[in-house]
């Protein structure tokens, strides 16, 4: 066992195991379409309509506007993050489907792979169920909020390699409620979400920016939805695509440690 | 990943091994082990619990790397073509982990997309093999419904659908009521008849007379014994066991007639080629209370080499 990281050598059969994932998604395709579109709605008319009466205007924008990129956002990264950590931990510990597949000529690269590129589909199938509710309401642009189903995915893939690097190392299923409730809830609320992150202390700020991954997922987005385009975008992309890497790789060689004794 | 097309290996063996070692960390899994296995044999694995089967069945299968010696499975070493070699391979997992989001036809249509094989023939496959296993009916059954005899049969045909030169078993009949195992046994021996190499492990030892023409004996790491069930039955205790319940004056009397024999709970055994001559002679002599006399058989070569220590 070497204690190294390395770089995974993944094969297109990776694609196989997405594709198992996608078939059992479409399977039970009614349970799983309907979310996105409760979610949306509730989200725009309890904080966007509720709460928008209140606020009416941030920095010029409509309350309901301001929060769409947001609702979005937070869809990419629950989507992506429950996948890979609940989901893929079921697999894993409960289905012993990974065993299963480690015994054909699929690597356990190969795998876990194929386990991220779903949990970055997800994400994009969830802001496309999403995206026509936001449209109907008329709080998005367009056509130039469709780029947020490509956002989705690199912001999909970010979250599935961070939410399978806690997979590899948790215990049981029930210490995968700690990145829950300590990363993934502060996210929802401090990424500038429902708030624009300029009325906080600047160290808050800072730590925003440096730290949590929505912020940048969000901020692209409203850029896009608002539209509100600016050159700023290019710095989060690139700070999503490095964490994108590192999380990844780690992720498939976290596992690679827990799997292959 | 390169599909290299190797040549067999000379000596005709589908496995071969030697110095096989297996550590984590400072404990000894496997412990420089040499087997080999023939094309077309049943080649079985026997120990007690943590004798070290399990981790070679995970050395042979490529999904343990092995710590030390050599290992080549159809000449192929596992570390150079795991997916040339598993491309080839049937295995049968110790604990059950068929895909609970599937019917039982979707299992092996799934399963199949794995290998590679076209839609068509999987599908005339899938259907050819759950009338092998006798689950034709089951077909679109989910695998939840399904009951423990049935998924192992079910694991069976999912072995089989990448048409295996090598299948691996780990513990094929575990908690299989003996209906089931019967049914089991025939498939095995009905693929070996159509040319498969079988490797199991198992710790059903009338299992492995019945099925295995060759095995081993692993304890701690190391293989003790290795041959057909009959030769080592007859190397290692004889043709015949005599048991005789224990009492004071029977241990007396054989100790009397330098009679060699074991403890074994409250009986003594004694191990014999010509148990009727023994029993005449414990009956005439000894006045023994229970005398039974009975073939040598695995169990008493295991217990024998293995000890009687429960093992955890």
């Amino acid at each position: 066992m070497t204690g190294r990281v390395s770089i995974p050598r993944i094969t297109r059969r990776a694609w196989k195991v997405w594709y198992r994932n996608l078939e059992v998604f479409f399977k039970t395709w009614k349970v799983n379409f309907f979310p996105p579109f409760i979610e949306a709605l509730l989200y725009l008319l309890a904080i966007g309509l509720g709460l928008g009466t209140y606020v009416r205007e941030i920095d010029g924008v409509p309350y309901v506007n301001f929060i769409a990129p947001a609702i979005l956002g937070i869809a990419v990264m629950n989507s992506a993050f429950f996948e890979c950590t609940y989901g893929s931990y079921v697999r894993m510990y409960y289905q012993k489907s990974f065993d299963a597949m480690i015994a054909t000529p699929l690597s356990i690269e190969d795998v876990i792979a194929g386990e991220l590129l779903w949990g970055a589909t997800r994400a994009v199938l969830y802001v496309v169920l999403m995206l026509p509710v936001l449209a109907a309401f008329g709080v998005i642009s367009l056509p130039l909020s469709l780029l947020a189903i490509p956002v989705a995915f690199l912001g999909g893939l970010m979250f599935a390699g961070i939410a399978m690097c806690f997979t590899a190392i948790t215990p049981s299923i029930d210490t995968l409620n700690y990145p829950s409730f300590l990363f993934i809830t502060p996210m929802v609320l401090f990424s500038g979400t429902f708030f624009p992150l300029t009325v906080m202390p600047a160290l808050l700020q800072d730590f925003a920016y440096v730290v949590l991954p929505l912020t940048h997922i969000v901020a692209i987005l409203r850029m896009l939805t608002l539209p509100a385009l600016s050159w700023v975008a290019a710095a989060s992309l690139a700070w999503i695509a490095i964490v994108t890497v590192v999380f990844c790789v780690l992720a498939i060689n976290l596992m690679k440690r827990r799997l292959i004794i | 990943m390169q599909d290299t097309v190797r040549p067999p290996d000379p000596r005709g063996n589908i496995i071969e091994a030697a110095g096989l070692k297996k550590a984590y960390g400072s404990t000894v899994a496997v412990d420089g082990i040499r087997f080999s296995v023939k094309k077309g044999e049943i080649f079985g694995f026997l120990g007690p619990n943590g004798a070290g089967k399990t981790t070679t069945m995970k050395m042979i299968t490529c999904v343990s790397p092995r710590s030390g010696g050599t290992l080549s499975v159809f000449g192929i070493d596992p570390e150079t073509d795991p997916a040339g070699i598993k491309a080839r391979l049937g295995v049968i997992p110790q604990e059950t982990n068929l895909d609970p989001d599937y019917t039982c036809y979707g299992n092996l249509i799934s399963y199949s997309r794995y290998f590679d094989i076209p839609r068509q023939v999987a599908e005339e496959r899938a259907a050819a093999l759950l009338d092998f296993v006798q689950l034709a009916e089951k077909r679109d059954v989910t695998v939840e419904k399904l009951s423990g005899g049935m998924k192992r049969r079910l694991i069976l045909a999912r072995a089989l659908i990448n048409n295996p030169d090598l299948l691996i078993l780990d513990e094929p009949t575990i908690g299989l009521d003996p209906q089931a195992r019967h049914l089991i046994w025939e498939k095995l021996r009905s693929l070996q008849a159509q040319g498969n190499t079988i490797v199991m492990t198992t710790h059903y030892l009338d299992e492995a007379a019945r099925l295995c023409d060759r095995l081993v004996i692993m304890d701690n790491g190391k293989i003790l014994v290795e041959g057909t069930p009959a030769d080592l039955v007859r190397r290692h205790v004889g043709e015949e066991v005599v048991e005789v319940e224990t009492t004071d004056e029977v241990i007396a009397c054989l100790d009397g007639m330098k009679i060699p024999y074991e403890h074994f709970g409250d009986m003594l055994q004694i191990a014999t080629g010509s148990s009727r001559e023994i029993a005449r002679v414990l009956l005439e002599r000894c006045q023994p209370k229970k005398v039974l006399t009975r073939p040598a058989t695995l169990e008493d070569v295991f217990l024998k080499l293995t000890g009687r220590t429960l093992r955890e």
